[in-house]
């Protein structure tokens, strides 16, 4: 068996991986029904399927291509980048208080989200998201 | 001497990952290039130094790059795990919680890190932090024990860290 015939059978078996775990990611984005929850599912279960769908592409580009090294920044970034935006999505629910109100922190007095300057405290939106 | 290198790189290791990432970026090796990566890492450094006040003073590599494959090999297993939540367990029967988690972490650096490793295992999202940064605020997606996911942060992820910033 040939370099070409396993690097052919390895990308195969990372293109499906990355597919079904970026399926898993979708179901999940649909199926839950909180946004916090919610969020679980396409951050990081979608991360590991975009992860192996260009490891597919390294494989087969550094075997029968012509070198696809940026393949691996793409992910680098991707993994740096996946957290900020879960990040974010958790911090707009928080702030809106369209989830559960957080225990308090231990150490210091309130969460990040919620400290909100004391000339502003009328403008606070509501429970329900109205203001 | 000493101190003119200190000036010209300020942040050793942000030169060498601009000039890695300059050349793979390109896609292929060439002197030229390596050049023109070296003084890309060496001019942004400089120029931004003054948005990285009180950068980490020791860094040791060989332990993060432990740490990322510890840290990879954590990833694959628990997507697994979640994918495995997602498909079978119904909505009534998820637990999610909140989980405090009390840091010792002082340094922005590493706290930033901790929250993005907490966010890419899955089961678990980091959501905020505490106004002066001394606890993390965790959400996890299905748990009957917030205290063990607790201990599981502090003990796996935040002990390490604390040896590669400390």
């Amino acid at each position: 068996m040939s370099w070409d015939i396993i690097a052919i059978y390895a990308t195969s078996a990372a293109l499906i991986i990355g597919a079904i775990f970026a399926m898993v990611g979708a179901i999940g984005l649909i199926k839950f029904n909180d946004t916090m929850v919610r969020m679980h599912a396409p951050t990081k279960v979608g991360t590991v399927g975009i992860g192996a769908l260009l490891l597919a592409s390294i494989i087969y580009n550094s075997v029968i291509g012509d070198g696809a090294i940026h393949s691996a920044l793409v992910m680098a970034f991707l993994f740096v980048t996946a957290p900020i935006s879960a990040n974010f999505i958790a911090k707009v629910n928080i702030h809106k208080r369209s989830c559960d109100v957080p225990p308090a922190p231990e150490g210091d007095d309130t969460w990040a989200t919620l400290n909100v300057p004391e000339a502003d405290r009328e403008i606070e939106p509501q429970k329900d998201g109205a203001a | 001497m000493n101190r003119f290198f200190a000036w010209l790189f300020p942040h050793p290791l942000l030169t060498l990952i601009l000039t890695v990432v300059w050349t793979l970026l390109q896609n292929q090796v060439s002197a030229g290039m390596v050049v023109f990566g070296l003084i890309l890492g060496t001019i942004i450094p400089i120029l931004t130094s003054r948005w990285w006040p009180d950068s980490p003073r020791k860094f040791k590599v060989g332990k993060m790059i432990s740490y990322c494959l510890l840290v990879i090999w954590d990833i694959m297993v628990a997507n697994v795990e979640v994918a495995w939540i997602v498909l079978t367990r119904p909505n009534a029967k998820l637990r999610p919680a909140w989980v405090v988690v009390p840091l010792d972490l002082r340094q922005s650096e590493a706290i930033t890190i901790l929250a993005g490793t907490v966010t890419l295992t899955p089961g678990t999202v980091s959501a905020d932090l505490s106004d002066h940064g001394r606890s993390l605020l965790v959400h996890a997606l299905d748990t009957d024990d917030p205290d063990a996911v607790r201990n599981e942060i502090k003990n796996r992820y935040e002990r390490r860290l604390k040896e590669i910033f400390e």
